[in-house]
């Protein structure tokens, strides 16, 4: 995915903040550009703005300061009803007093849209969520996942550019989730829609999107494809949201050409890539994805360090064998090894050495 | 531990058998018991405090144990006369028996008095015939004759036809009485001259102010509600305490302060004579005429409008406005097609819970009714305190509790349909 320029942006936050008690600002200096039929996800913990964001841009929320750009066009003085923008709400919001085709009439009934105009355009968007025989059903009528396929058919039948959806799988099982997740990706491919989507699952997140906005306290703590955001996080926050992550303290001893030498609590030193750290001295958190250590000699990579470890827990988990390491004095470093024929169930107390390759281990802020 | 306990009596029960419902049906017997228990007081005192009394009331206004009791062989006698011509010496001859028994037992003056509710003029009849036949000393030849010369109402048909409607022990009288009837002297059904029909025009009235009162509570408690129901958590449950203070004060004294509000030299009327939008001889009339009864009741009613409303509007979340603006409906138009619907419910549990405490309601217009502000239950109170016609006024309360009853299937049909709660 090519990130947007400014001017090729269909959706732009220029310095948006917002407070709603005048006293502390729940979005802080935020700066975004979503490009025409990208699929962007804001991901955060609770409380973090997402929903806020989605709002000011939908013209539920005024922003505080800044400007909302749709299009090129500023749309802070665009009223709600007429900004056309699709949206999805997490408990669906089909108006219960209404059958699914009352509905989706709804919307095309207040844009004026043709009577012989209208049944088309329903039928195809009950079509296209495959709920064409739910018509005369009232919602009421519909289990969760049937409803919301329909909020979603609703949301795309007056053909909007811009979808919004906050949390729309939030109250679905886990099988059911993945299935709408699959569904909501193939439309949006399909029709060419722009969506920006809110979740907390950096499952669904990372699934799903073209690229990902990692929220935290008010401001994007990284905005990157979804194999990015995993595999080179920015900072200690990114890191520890997305995915399991081992975090070793230490200090950094040097630095030269891209390869830090940090020595940890215990004394031991590591190699390690800096990211956000820059100077002698100073104090860091080495994060390393449990799937990329080893503990094998023979595997390891050229260059590697070794640390010594010692096994307190093993975890039987089918595909995977999880086991937990005491390493450098923490307790919960944690390693993940494929259920392969060539591999060995480490036993509780066993002493081992582990190691991994210095791009691996992320030297981040201390937090 | 059901489950142990028949298994332990051969196996356990497997779906869909008799034994699987039996045992179901055991446990909940069990669950019944203790609910009906637990209720069982409550039901006892309800029982004795409101049912007996009701039925009290249901039999008070129907019936007419007089004849019966003090004039046994007139009721017979009469119960095979055919109505067309006078009846026979017979029952000349039983009159005159029953009502020298009821001299004896200084009865005579409640038969009397019960007939002449019926009929004017037969209060005094009855009173002269008991004397005059207590005087003879031989009965005479024909009574009939006697009874003439006594009174020549006797030798004609509308006082038999009374004695013979009287006895029956049911009477429909206090009804034809409580919707402004009467019989004719021939016996017929008519409705009563113009000047004296009270009641149906007292329920037209109680029936179209309890009307206004719900129209207008409903018109200030709409928007009350929600405005409330859009307020964080802890300022709504601010304003419904103030919205349910007037509930903690006492009646009276919220209506005395009613009465300080708007009496002639109240404080309003002073407020608009001073400031010269009234002339000082020109004050209007507040209180002690409909009006008055309609701006108080307004007041002590709209808690129960605002519940039910603010209940349902909680209910419904921000979102479903928020999807139909965002559809590209203006905020009218969502409110109109979306929220307002979605409040039908609440609306109607809120008029019918006000319409019903309205009709029946007794203490604001009997103090502030004034003589056209009066209610139906006002008329009632009077037959039972003052024109001491029991009946009549249990006929009157009969109805007023149907209609009453009628509305309340109605506010619980549509409550329990839609799962209102006035809390
Ligand atoms: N209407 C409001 N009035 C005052 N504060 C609000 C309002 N809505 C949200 N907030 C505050 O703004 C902050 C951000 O809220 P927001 O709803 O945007 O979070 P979120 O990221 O969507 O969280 P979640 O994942 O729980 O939905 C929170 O601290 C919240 O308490
Ligand atoms: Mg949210």
């Amino acid at each position: 995915m090519n990130t947007p320029t400014k001017t090729d942006a269909f959706v732009q936050f220029d310095r948006v903040q917002k407070s709603y008690d005048g006293e502390t600002l729940v979005v802080k200096e935020l700066n975004l550009s979503i490009g025409k039929g990208e699929f962007l996800t804001m991901l955060g913990p609770s409380g973090s703005g997402k929903t806020t964001c989605l709002m000011m841009l939908a013209g539920f929320e005024t922003a505080t300061q800044g400007d909302i750009l749709l299009d090129g066009k500023p749309i802070n003085a665009v009223p709600p009803h007429k900004r056309g923008i699709g949206m999805v709400f997490q408990n669906y919001a089909l108006f219960p007093h209404m059958t699914v085709n009352e509905n989706l009439y709804f919307p095309l009934e207040v844009r004026g849209i043709g009577k012989s105009e209208r049944e088309g355009k329903i039928k195809r968007a009950l079509d296209m969520v495959q709920m064409g025989a739910f018509g005369n059903r009232r919602p009421s009528q519909l289990s969760g996942g049937q409803q919301q396929r329909i909020a979603l058919a609703r949301a795309l039948v007056f053909e909007p550019s811009l979808v919004l959806m906050d949390e729309p799988l939030g109250a679905l099982d886990k099988q059911l989730r993945e299935h709408m997740q699959f569904e909501i990706k193939h439309l949006h491919e399909t029709l060419g829609i722009t969506v920006v989507y809110v979740t907390h699952d950096q499952g669904e997140a990372l699934t799903m999107s073209d690229r990902i906005a990692v929220f935290n306290d008010g401001r994007i703590q990284q905005l990157a494809a979804p194999d990015v955001l995993y595999e080179a996080p920015q900072n200690s926050f990114v890191a520890q949201f997305i995915g399991e992550n081992n975090k070793l303290p230490g200090t950094v001893e040097d630095i030269a050409d891209g390869r830090a030498v940090v020595r940890l609590a215990t004394g031991e030193v590591i190699a390690a890539t800096p990211v956000n750290v820059s100077g002698k001295g100073q104090k860091t958190l080495i994060s390393i994805r449990p799937e990329r250590v080893e503990y094998r000699a023979e595997m390891l990579p050229e260059g590697a360090h070794t640390v010594e470890a010692e096994v307190l827990e093993f975890i039987y988990m089918g595909d995977i064998f999880r086991t937990r390491l005491r390493v450098a004095g923490s307790d919960d470093f944690v390693i993940k090894n494929r259920n392969t024929l060539d591999q060995r169930r480490l036993k509780p107390g066993e002493k081992i050495r582990i190691g991994w390759a210095p791009q691996d281990a992320r030297a981040l802020d201390p937090l | 531990m059901s489950a142990e306990a028949t298994s332990a009596k051969g196996g356990p029960a497997s779906a869909g058998t008799p034994a699987l419902k039996a045992s179901l049906r055991r446990a909940e017997r069990k669950k019944r018991r203790g609910a009906f228990l637990l209720t069982l007081p409550l039901l006892l005192f309800i029982t004795v405090m409101f049912l007996i009394p009701l039925l009290g009331m249901f039999w008070l206004s129907v019936a007419n144990t007089t004849m019966t009791s003090y004039m046994p062989q007139t009721v017979k006698e009469l119960s095979t006369w055919d109505g067309k011509d006078l009846p026979p010496e017979a029952a000349y001859a039983a009159v005159a028996s029953d009502l020298k028994v009821a001299f004896k037992n200084h009865t005579f003056g409640r038969v009397a008095k019960r007939l002449n509710e019926e009929s004017p003029g037969a209060f005094g009849l009855i009173n002269k015939t008991t004397f005059r036949t207590a005087r003879l000393r031989t009965p005479p030849a024909s009574w009939k004759d006697e009874f003439v010369k006594i009174d020549k109402t006797w030798g004609e048909k509308p006082i038999w036809t009374l004695l013979k409607r009287e006895s029956s022990v049911i009477t429909s009288d206090f009804y034809v009485a409580a919707i402004d009837m009467q019989y004719s002297p021939e016996g017929k059904l008519e409705r009563v001259p113009a000047y004296a029909r009270i009641y149906i025009p007292l329920f037209i009235r109680t029936a179209w102010m309890s009307a206004l009162i719900t129209f207008l509570t409903l018109l200030l408690g709409y928007p009350l509600a929600y405005w409330i129901s859009r307020l964080p958590e802890a300022k709504a449950n601010l304003m419904m305490i103030a919205v349910l203070l007037p509930f903690w004060t006492s009646l009276l004294v919220r209506i005395t302060a009613w009465i300080v509000l708007l009496q002639s030299h109240g404080v309003i009327n002073s407020i608009l004579v001073g400031s010269g939008a009234v002339a000082d001889t020109a004050r209007p009339q507040l209180i002690n005429n409909s009006l008055g009864t309609v701006i108080v009741m307004t007041q002590v009613l709209l808690p129960f409008m605002v519940l039910p409303l603010y209940s349902v509007m909680k209910s419904i979340p921000d979102s479903y406005v928020r999807a139909a603006i965002s559809m590209g409906a203006h905020p009218w138009r969502a409110f109109w097609r979306v929220f307002a619907p979605l409040t039908a419910s609440g609306v109607g549990a809120g008029v019918l819970l006000v319409f019903i405490l309205s009709i029946g309601y007794y203490i604001t217009p009997e103090l502030v009714g004034g003589q056209n502000g009066q209610f139906i239950s006002n008329r009632i109170a009077y037959n039972v305190q003052q024109s001491l016609n029991w009946g009549l006024a249990a006929a009157l309360g009969t109805i007023l509790t149907a209609v009453t009853l009628i509305l309340f299937l109605l506010y619980g049909y549509i409550t329990g349909n839609r799962k209102v709660s006035i809390t």
